[in-house]
């Protein structure tokens, strides 16, 4: 991983590089520097009594001149690093954004959203955190070498003495890095934990007020941040006695040092100036092994947010398409052939935590189609209508190829969806789904996307689609910013701008699933008969629930357990099929339905 | 983890936030004179080596030979001394982690509490998520900042003082030397972090950024490949990844340089002090051990500036997050409970009455008290008799939902008071109110959990049997047996395991359990499939049995079944009377009726 990290910042790593080499030789020269004007400077002129002012000047001047090269080595090193980490977390945020634009569907489904946003987010920082400390660690091995090779050119002995406390210093750090690992686990999910709480009981606000249930949700958050707070201070505690540890070794190896060097400068065997060094040299050593500790420490939570990162980009399943091009004008020609598909929500890839029944859009019910073969030809209005999990809206999903059918084809003007290029499907055909989506960005630019359509085709979308009225009375109008997912709009608005943008590009296939289930009944209904007065050159395909719109289209497709089973216009299958008839007249009389008994009548 | 790029520029200084937070949380005061003192002594630590090597270079390798005995004494002195630092250092640790966890934890408790008396949290459920990170990420910042960057402040500016103190006891001549070599310095210091703070500000915004981009590209997929606008996607997202790593590098590149100028500040201050010191050496005034202890010192001048440079930047984070949560305690909470003085509300069937009510919400950050908004509700004066079934209808915005929550107490009324049977809302206890008057939220509003915790939470002592006879009695048997676990099946967060009907389901079963005589029903809205929609209506049926009932209708049906229907139209009540007179009188009840029939056929809505 850390040979990834090299590999692919190769520029910024060898600026760090080098500016730590500059700066742990700098360091050494430094201390030499010190010991040398002790010895040659200070000493000699105080003892003489008369000020050399040459030779301070040039003390001075090497003192300066040393540190100046040391601050440079400093700021390549830490730029390095930092260019270093922050261009491998753009690289590679790019790529798994890139993954997340390719990959199907299918597989996004497969994933939880929290899980691949901090695949984008937090794990490719987590990935690349030992960026920052690399050139450090790799400066202090060599800081640490040359002056070990210094020490023990100076007195090995005396090297021996002061290197003792190397080992007790690295196995502190060692043992401390592994207990804390674990606290600091274990604090983690105590923090989620306390997060989690927190996050359902404010979603169930309304419901713990009109319940009277505060003092008890109180309660149970208390025990959460309790735990918390015990499992921080157990934290708190391994630092509290590591800490001081790893910063009082050094100290005491410099305090042997001055001891045995005494007796060393005693017999002869080194100069005072020589100690200064070697006291001076020893103070450097301490730091560079912390920051080795850190980086062992920051490399388990590394190495599995690289293993992350790397899932994604590692990732298969990918939508190939053809290259055949359609030539049709109008409404397009739809057929569904022998389709099974078989949501795949079920086989969860990911096996750690809580698996949440449905993230399929018709919830849990969503149990995909098992064979569904129908024609719509150029130009009709079609209503798919059936119970929820049906396959409504799996096979509304099809049409547009969010995903490819296991079994059977979908063809558009007879070519087979697969075999269609890339754009040329979205060029041609156009959903708008219940859960109307829009992008943090003006009215206008969600209506068009980036498509080249003129403000003049936006607003007469707009008007389609009964939204220019609501959008002239925003604040900027159409380059109003409609705020992260359109959370300054309500529900019936939002959907009725994701209509417009599917309308301002005329498709020859327009796919509506439940698409103005939030609108007032009376504007749905003026959207719908908008539609078909409007005589767009489209194929429309519907998923609806209510008589109204229903009762708009040409042919009506009653799905039954992922299979057509009947078809014909509304009134036929009203009086025809039984079913059909139960479905859409129930919300109509709900107390006289067959099979609730007399006397239930709310 | 959050960004909280939105918040506006700080309208009261960090010291300020500090005092207050401090002021809020006494715990954090506890023991802190101990505290302080073995920050002291652990800082004080720092300098036993310089000083040792100091006394061992000038009195035990002086002129006259080593003196052995001298060093082996300022050894095993500092020696002791070292281990007693570490002690305090890390007993001062120990105090301060237990210190601040304790005071933070109860803070956390003490604001989720206060959150939950606020009537913004289910009004705007947008703003739910910044709410959960005032009780998390916001604390947890102020946590990690008090015990990483408050230890490194106090022990840094005891390490600043530690040292000029142990300069002064040297030679005041030399301190005065540093001191004048590094007003610079400091300068410098100032000017790096005004622009620090600024860089990493504009990184926090773009991380905010960046994180928005990412979200949208994950949660709308389905619309990115549909409209087929990869390239467009890959385009914004492309730029927010470079904005931020831009900004991340400009921040570090002003970090690094800092850092650097450090190292050179370090250095003008050892040349002054080997200059002025062999001066002051020749003139006999001071020794050269006290010239190399000097030189040792500076280093422990350098540190501290460095550090405090860097605890300001990530305490601007903490901060932040100390004032939004102090901000949020400094809401008074709108809607209180009379508590003991209050009173309970007496047996048997509930009345209702409004005397001229009227409501506005307030705009983002007003209290409910100073709301100004527009007035959503007013001129509602009316009774409703009890064991009554009010229906209530109107378009979206008509105010009848507002009307439901002010019957609920779940606000207040800006003006105009309401009683139910006879005794003003304001005055009956919470426990009284929430076990006689039972609201059924539109999505259910379930917990994760099973379907068996779910009821419960309206009557926690309720047997096993009693509750599968709840649901019997509620002809919602069969539905249960067909559940994979029956009443232990688990809804999954939110309830997103069952379909929108069967989390009314649950929650009219939730409500039939805790016995209401009020109950205020806000039907669902979203179509369900037609077994469901029995089930409800069954469930309904009896439910409503013997009890006041007030509906916010979506159905036809429902209208027509009540034994009155309220019109609501922009904010005030238009019409009332049962169904076949409304309908008879046209207006606003007229042209409802006429769209639910031509467009729909009951189940619709608005949002």
């Amino acid at each position: 991983m850390i040979g990834i990290a090299l590999r692919d910042a190769k520029g910024p790593f060898a600026l760090g590089i080098a500016g730590s080499i500059l700066y742990a030789a700098m360091s050494v020269v430094a201390s030499l520097v010190l010991g040398w004007a002790t010895d040659e400077v200070l000493l000699p002129i105080v003892a003489s009594g008369e000020i050399d002012g040459q030779l301070l000047v040039v003390a001075m001047l090497l003192i300066v001149g040393v540190a100046t090269l040391k601050a440079v080595g400093v700021v390549g090193r830490r730029l390095g690093a930092y260019i270093a980490q922050f261009s491998l977390q753009s690289q590679y945020r790019r790529r798994v954004t890139r993954r997340y634009l390719d990959l199907p569907i299918a597989w996004h489904r497969r994933h939880p959203t929290g899980e691949l946003l901090s695949n984008a987010n937090a794990d490719v920082e987590s990935a690349f955190f030992v960026a920052a400390p690399l050139p450090m660690a790799i400066g202090a091995t060599l800081l640490v070498l040359f002056t070990g090779g210094l020490l023990v050119a100076t007195d090995p002995f005396l090297a021996a003495i002061g290197f003792s406390v190397g080992p007790l210093l690295a196995f502190a750090n060692w043992f401390y890095q592994r207990r804390m690992r674990s606290a600091a686990t274990v604090a983690q999910q105590a923090r989620a934990e306390v997060s989690e709480i927190a996050h359902a009981s404010f979603d169930g606000a309304l419901v713990i007020k009109t319940m009277g249930r505060e003092d008890q949700e109180a309660q149970g958050f208390r025990e959460v941040a309790e735990d918390l707070r015990d499992k921080m201070i157990r934290v708190g505690k391994l630092r509290a006695f590591f800490d001081p540890v790893i910063e009082a070794l050094p100290n005491i190896g410099i305090l042997l040092v001055l001891l045995v060097g005494a007796l060393r400068v005693r017999d002869g065997a080194l100069t005072a100036g020589d100690l200064v060094t070697f006291a001076y040299l020893f103070r450097l050593v301490a730091l560079p092994i912390r920051v080795f500790g850190w980086l062992l420490g920051e490399l388990p939570r590394a190495v599995v947010g690289w293993d992350r990162v790397e899932r994604v980009l590692q990732a298969t399943g990918r939508m190939d398409h053809g290259d055949q091009r359609t030539t049709g004008e109008g409404g397009a020609d739809v057929r569904s052939e022998a389709v099974g598909f078989t949501h795949p929500s079920s086989v969860r890839e990911e096996l750690s935590g809580p698996v949440i029944a449905s993230v399929t859009p018709e919830g849990a019910g969503a149990r995909g189609v098992s064979s569904v073969s129908f024609d719509v030809p150029a130009g009709r209005t079609v209503a798919l209508v059936g119970a929820t999990g049906s396959g409504k809206s799996t096979v509304a999903a099809l049409l547009v190829r969010l995903f490819d059918p296991d079994t059977g084809q979908i063809s558009l003007d007879d070519h087979d969806l697969k075999d269609l290029g890339r754009d040329e499907l979205s060029r041609n055909a156009a959903i708008v789904f219940q859960d109307a989506f829009l992008f943090d960005d003006t009215v206008a630019e969600n209506i068009s996307l980036g498509a080249p359509v003129s403000s003049e085709q936006i607003e007469q979308a707009a008007r389609l689609a009964r939204a220019d009225g609501f959008i002239r009375e925003l604040d900027h109008g159409y380059d109003t910013v409609v705020g992260e997912r359109g959370a300054t709009l309500s529900g019936g608005q939002r959907q009725r701008i994701a209509l417009a943008r599917a309308l301002v590009r005329e498709p020859r296939l327009l796919v509506l699933d439940d698409a103005t289930s939030a609108v007032d009944p009376s504007v749905e209904s003026e959207i719908l008969r908008g539609l078909s007065e409007a005589e767009l050159p489209s194929t429309v395909v519907l998923v609806a629930y209510r008589q109204g719109s229903i009762a708009l289209a040409d042919e009506v497709f009653y799905l039954r357990e992922g299979a057509v089973a009947a078809r014909g216009t509304h009134e036929q299958l009203l009086q025809d099929v039984a079913g059909y008839r139960d479905l859409v007249t129930a919300y109509e009389h709900p107390g006289e339905d067959a099979d609730a008994t007399p006397g239930d009548r709310p | 983890m959050t960004a909280t790029s939105a918040t506006p520029e700080p309208s009261e200084g960090p010291l300020r936030t500090v005092v207050r937070g401090v002021s809020l949380s006494p715990e954090l005061r506890v023991g802190l004179p101990g505290t302080l003192a073995l920050a002291l002594v652990a800082t004080a630590g720092r300098a036993i080596v310089p000083i040792a090597i100091q006394q061992t270079i000038d009195s035990g390798l002086g002129d006259g030979g080593v003196d052995l005995d001298l060093i082996a004494r300022v050894v095993g002195f500092a020696g002791l001394a070292v281990v007693l630092t570490a002690l305090a250092s890390g007993w001062m640790n120990y105090r301060l982690a237990t210190v601040v966890e304790t005071a933070l934890s109860n803070l956390r408790v003490h604001a989720f509490r206060h959150i939950h008396d606020l009537s913004m949290l289910h009004q705007a459920a947008q703003q739910r998520g910044s709410l959960v990170s005032r009780v998390t990420t916001d604390i947890d910042e102020i946590s990690r900042f008090m015990q990483w960057g408050g230890l490194n402040l106090i022990t840094s500016s005891g390490q600043l003082l530690v040292a000029t103190i142990v300069m002064f006891a040297y030679s005041w001549q030399l301190t005065l030397v540093v001191l004048l070599l590094f007003v610079p310095f400091v300068l410098a210091a100032r000017w790096f972090q005004v622009r620090l703070t600024a860089a990493y500000q504009v990184v926090r915004e773009n991380i905010g950024r960046l994180l928005g981009v990412v979200a949208e590209t994950v949660v709308g997929a389905p619309v990115v490949r549909a409209y087929g606008v990869e390239e467009r996607t890959q385009v914004r997202l492309d730029a927010a990844i470079e904005d931020h790593r831009r900004s991340a590098v400009r921040a570090g590149g002003f970090s690094s340089l800092f850092s650097g100028s450090g190292e050179i500040f370090g250095a003008l201050a050892s040349a002054g002090v080997l200059a002025v010191g062999i001066w002051l050496g020749v003139g006999g005034d001071i020794t050269p051990g006290t010239v190399i202890a000097f030189l040792f010192l500076i280093t422990l001048f350098v540190d501290p500036v460095l550090i405090a440079a860097e605890v300001i930047n990530e305490g601007q984070n903490a901060v932040a997050g100390w004032r939004r949560v102090l901000d949020i305690l400094d809401v008074p909470p709108d809607v209180a409970d009379p508590g003991d003085e209050g009173l309970d509300l007496p047996p048997g069937p509930i009345g209702i009455g409004f005397e001229d009510v009227a409501f506005r919400y307030p705009h983002a950050g007003e209290t409910a008290q100073e709301a100004s908004g527009p007035v959503v509700l007013r001129d509602v004066a009316l009774t409703i008799e009890p064991q009554s079934r009010v229906a209530v209808v109107g378009e979206t915005g008509s105010g009848k939902t507002t009307f439901a929550k002010l019957l609920t107490r779940l606000m207040d009324p800006v003006e105009g008071r309401i009683l139910l049977a006879g005794v003003p809302i304001d005055r009956v206890r919470f426990g009284s109110l929430r076990k006689r008057v039972v609201m059924v939220p539109q999505d259910g509003a379930l917990f994760d959990g099973s379907i068996a915790d779910n009821v419960r939470m309206g009557n926690p002592d309720l047997s096993d049997d009693d509750l599968e006879l709840a649901f019997l009695e509620l002809g919602l048997a069969d539905w249960v047996d067909e559940l994979p676990d029956h009443l232990d099946t688990r809804v999954g967060e939110r309830g997103s395991g069952l379909s929108g009907g069967e989390r009314q389901l649950v929650a009219l079963a939730r409500a039939y359990v805790s016995n209401p005589d009020l109950l205020v029903l806000d039907e669902a809205t979203s179509a369900v499939d037609p077994a469901t929609e029995m089930r409800l209506q069954r469930a309904l049926t009896g439910l409503t049995q013997g009890r006041t009932t007030v509906t916010i209708a979506h159905r036809m049906s429902t209208a027509e079944a009540a034994d009155e229907v309220l019109v609501f139209d922009q904010g005030r009540i238009v019409q009332r009377g049962p169904h076949d007179v409304l309908l008879a009188e046209g207006g606003v009840y007229g042209g409802l009726h006429a769209s639910w029939v031509r467009g729909t056929s009951g189940a619709h809505d608005s949002a």
